[in-house]
Parts: C-alpha cells; structure tokens; sequence
C-alpha cells in the first residue's frame, strides 16, 4: 500500500541477511526433496525389473526410454517418427483447449447477456459436465470419423467446464463496479467489454490451466479408439503388441508435454498478474 | 437557499420506490418531494437502511421510482444523465487499469474525444496531488488518494451535480477530515451542485448549506435544515473551520434529535 520505499533499507542488516539465508535454504530443500522423489522412483523402477521382484515385461525401465525414443525417431513405412506422433497429439490438444476457451467464454458471455436462458439451461449444462465424456469414444468416433472425433472429444471433455467456470467468474465481478459503469451510462455491450470481460482474467487463466490438461485426457483417449497416429495411439499400438518399451516412452513424453504446458500457463500467469 | 430559486436544478416530486422479492414487497423511499438550486450543496442524512443511497440512485437514473417524478433543469430523468457524476461509498478503481486510464473511464463510455479527455484527466489528477501516480496501478496508492483519484473519475466528464453517497466511509477518521475538507473546497470552487448522503452528522454539517434529514423506512423527508454560520459573511467556511464554529454544536444536536437514534438492547 505505501507509495514511497521509506521501508527498503539501503544496506542490509545482519538480521535481514540471516532472514535471507534461511529463505534460502528453505526453498533450497525443498527442490532437492522433490528430485529426490523423482530419483527414488526412477531408481525403483530400474532396480526392481533387473532384480526379477516384478515382472520386466510388465514395466520396462527407465534405461530402455531414451534407446527407444531413439529407434522411433526414424520413421519405416510402417510407422511414422514418433515426433510426428508427438506433434499430432499436442497440435490436436492445443486446437481442443483454445476452441473450448473461445466457445466456453462465448457461452459463459451469452449467458450473462440473457439470464434467463442461464436459466433454462443451468440443469443441463451441469449434467453434460458431470458426464462421463469418455463414454462418448465411440459414438464420436461413428459420428465425425477417425481424426475430427479426435478434435470433438478434446473439446467435449474441457468445454462445459469452461462454460461454468467462466460464468461463475462473470457472476463474481463486484456488482459495484457495474454500478460505477452504470453512472457514466454504459450500455450492455459496454459494461461486458470495459468491466465484466477484464475483470476475469485471473477466471481465464484458471480455466485454461484445468483446459490444458482436460484437452489432453480428451485427445489421448480419443487416440485409443480411432487414430494411427498420436501418443494415445502409440500406448495402445504398444500394449496390444506387449512392448513395454513404446508405451513407457510414449508415457514419459506425455509427462514432458504435461510439464511444458503447465511451464508455459505459469509464465502467462506470471506475466498477466503483474499488472494486478 | 431553503426554497429553491424559480427553477431548481434537481427536483423530486412524491417520488415513491418499492422493491419487489418473493418474501414481500419493500416500500423503501415514500412521497420524497425536494427541489435543489444550482450550485447548492446538500447533504441527506438519515438511519442507516432509510434508502439515502437508493435516492441518489434515482437522481442519477440507473433506477427508476415506482411513484413520482425526478427532474433535472426541468427534464424528466429517464436513464443515466451526463450532467451527474456520481461518487460510490468505496473508489472501485478497476485494478487493471492504471490511475490515469481509470479515471478517463467515463470519458470511454460517454464516448468523448480521448485526447481531450486525456489532457482533462491529467489535469485533475495533478491538481488532487496525483500527478507523478499517472501510471501507477491502484493498488500501488493509499485510500486517500484512491479517493481523489476516484473523484478526479468523477469530475473529468465535467458533470453540473455531484452525488455523493458516502464517499468518506472507507477511510480512516485522519483522512476522511482532511480528504472532506479537500473534496468540498474542490466541489465549491467549481460551482457544483452537490447532494452527499452520509450517516455522519459533523460532516454533513460541515460540509453542507442545507441538511435534509429523512426518516426511517419508508424514508420520507422528515424535516430541512440551513446551516449558516455568522463567522461567514457571504461565503461558507471550510469545514474543518466550521466544525469550530459556535453554531456546530446546537445544529449537531438539533439533528441528533431529528434522527432519533435508538439503541437497541
């Protein structure tokens, strides 16, 4: 709240400088435990198959990812390169989330705009998002073919929850900031673009972290039932013909894009929030 | 000025508001008639829930009364007016914006010249002390200067009548003296005419030519009162100097009479 740095010491005291090392070594251990973590299982995973206390053919090892990740980077007439099965499934993730933003917040908006058709609508919006959406695999895959089924289950699976959490963050905008809106005489379309639509970032932001990871369940599991291409493709491709190996790297290649995605949604939030 | 020049600024004629729920009906604002000269300054006080708020609310137009009429320079008010800038209870800067983009919000969606507006609102912001705050966020200011900024808001759209609901609550007691002080010199040199709702009786005392005390729900306008002072010969005093003025007290305790506080046990 204070406006001048009377608070920011030029030089640091002794007590400010222990105050620091502590900081330090606290946000210091608590990485290592998380690598430890990591480590402990990555270690597990090797040492159990190669003692024979679980079966090797059921888990693979870590060791064996990084050769396989080498072999299926070439392609042979029968398989494509396992980058473009890489690209295929976070290009098909990327189309699922950004269409059920855009759709999401263009019903939440509607919704806002006509209440009573909020209404109308708020039993069966809460039941299509408490579907199972995978149920729908199949019919989708009858319905729009091997790769737009892809797309559809991607979007089905994130869209009607985007629908509720941004229209709850609309909802959530202070009355009082529509009144002050009012009293300049702002019309409908005004108070939505000027107040209610700025005043949710920190709602988009929320909604495009859980997005990210529904699109992702939402192409992976459409990729079991239709595609030849694709990460979700390659662990059942693998498991059917029982080698470990493939589904494992393809597993481990999901995690990566898992992690890269939350990266890259962080630093959006990061960048966005500073302004608040 | 207790009877409004020949043609009053603001009038309400037996204006009557009801509100509507499925547990009832509320009769909130019952027969308000009060006409308001130009350039006056106002000030409605009453006990809390006696709808004060819900009347500027009427003035501006973003509600309209179930009974009677509202008038401003003799028009009907039908919807929000330019000629009102109106001050809520709390600044409600948009914290995404910067001071000098928050104040320039009226001018947006009134749909003015921005270049224009842009030099008025710096201008303002200046003049109330914010002038190194331009690209500040709201969040980087204390209270009392979200306050002025929150009033530069009001003014940059050059508004004839300021409403003024409270607009001191939020603050600590230090600087919601000095920032009334402050904001009624603004609003007297300007010539505004000025209604201010407040539950605090020094300050509409202070601040205000003429007190109209409303009673409680359905409020209704329970009696006027002008506040002269014999120090000022022509023009008002600030009112940190009048609330030192021998007159303040008998008039602080006329209209704790009028708002007959009852404390409930």
């Amino acid at each position: 709240m204070s406006t001048t740095d009377a608070t920011a010491i030029t030089g640091m005291s002794p007590l400010y400088r222990q105050w620091l090392r502590r900081e330090r070594r606290g946000h210091l251990a608590v990485r290592i435990a998380q690598l430890a973590i990591l480590a402990i299982v990555l270690v597990l995973w090797e040492v159990l198959p190669r003692a024979q206390i679980v079966n090797p053919l059921f888990t693979s090892y870590p060791s064996a990812i990084w050769p396989t990740f080498l072999q299926m980077l070439k392609s042979t007439p029968q398989q494509a390169s396992i980058l473009v099965h890489t690209s295929s499934t976070v290009l098909a993730t990327i189309v699922g989330f950004t269409a059920a933003m855009i759709i999401g917040t263009a019903t939440a908006a509607a919704l806002w705009w006509w209440n009573g058709l909020y209404r109308v609508l708020d039993p069966y919006l809460v039941v299509a998002n408490a579907m199972p959406k995978t149920a729908f695999v199949p019919i989708f895959y009858i319905w729009l073919g091997a790769t737009l089924s892809i797309y559809g289950m991607s979007l089905a699976i994130s869209l009607f929850v985007t629908v509720l959490m941004i229209y709850s963050g609309f909802q959530g905008i202070d009355p009082n900031k529509i009144k002050l809106a009012q009293t300049f005489g702002a019309s409908k379309a005004q108070i939505l673009i000027k107040v209610v639509l700025p005043g949710s970032v920190p709602t988009f932001i929320a909604a495009l972290k859980v997005n990210a990871g529904l699109s992702l369940v939402g192409v992976v599991v459409g990729e079991f039932q239709s595609a030849n291409l694709g990460l979700g493709y390659l662990i059942q491709y693998g498991s059917q013909i029982f080698k470990m190996n493939i589904v494992m790297t393809a597993v481990t290649i999901l995690a990566i894009v898992s992690s890269l995605m939350y990266l890259a949604i962080s630093q959006l939030e990061s960048a966005v929030m500073r302004r608040r | 000025m207790l009877a409004a020049a020949a043609s009053p600024k603001v009038e309400l004629r037996d204006v009557g508001l009801r509100y509507f729920s499925r547990e009832g009906e509320t009769e909130a604002l019952k027969g308000i008639s009060l006409s308001i000269a130009p350039s006056e300054f106002v000030a409605i006080i009453g006990p809390s829930g006696c709808g004060k708020s819900t009347l500027l609310s009427l003035i501006s137009g973003i509600v309209a009364p179930t009974e009677g009429a509202v008038s401003i320079d003799g028009k009907p008010v039908t919807g929000p007016s330019r000629k009102v800038g109106y001050m809520l209870q709390q600044d409600y800067l948009f914290e995404w914006r910067t001071i000098l983009e928050n104040t320039l919000l009226g001018a947006e969606i009134q749909g003015v010249p921005l270049a224009k507006a842009r030099e008025r609102a710096t201008q303002l912001l200046t003049r109330y002390g914010l002038g190194q705050f331009l690209n500040h966020l709201p969040r980087q200011l204390s209270g009392g200067m979200r306050q002025r900024a929150a009033l530069a808001r009001t003014l940059c759209t050059n508004p004839d009548i300021v409403l003024l609901d409270e607009p001191f609550s939020a603050l600590d007691s230090q600087t919601r003296l000095a920032l009334a002080d402050e904001i009624g010199e603004i609003l007297r040199r300007e010539a505004k005419t000025v209604i201010l709702v407040t539950h605090d009786i020094g300050e509409a005392i202070s601040m205000a030519e003429r007190v109209v005390v409303l009673s409680r729900r359905p409020g209704q306008v329970k009696s006027n009162h002008a506040i002269r002072f014999a120090v000022a010969d022509a023009g008002r005093l600030a009112p940190l100097v009048a609330r030192n003025a021998p007159e303040f007290n008998d008039y602080f305790r006329t209209l704790w009479q009028e708002l007959d506080v009852h404390v409930d046990h």
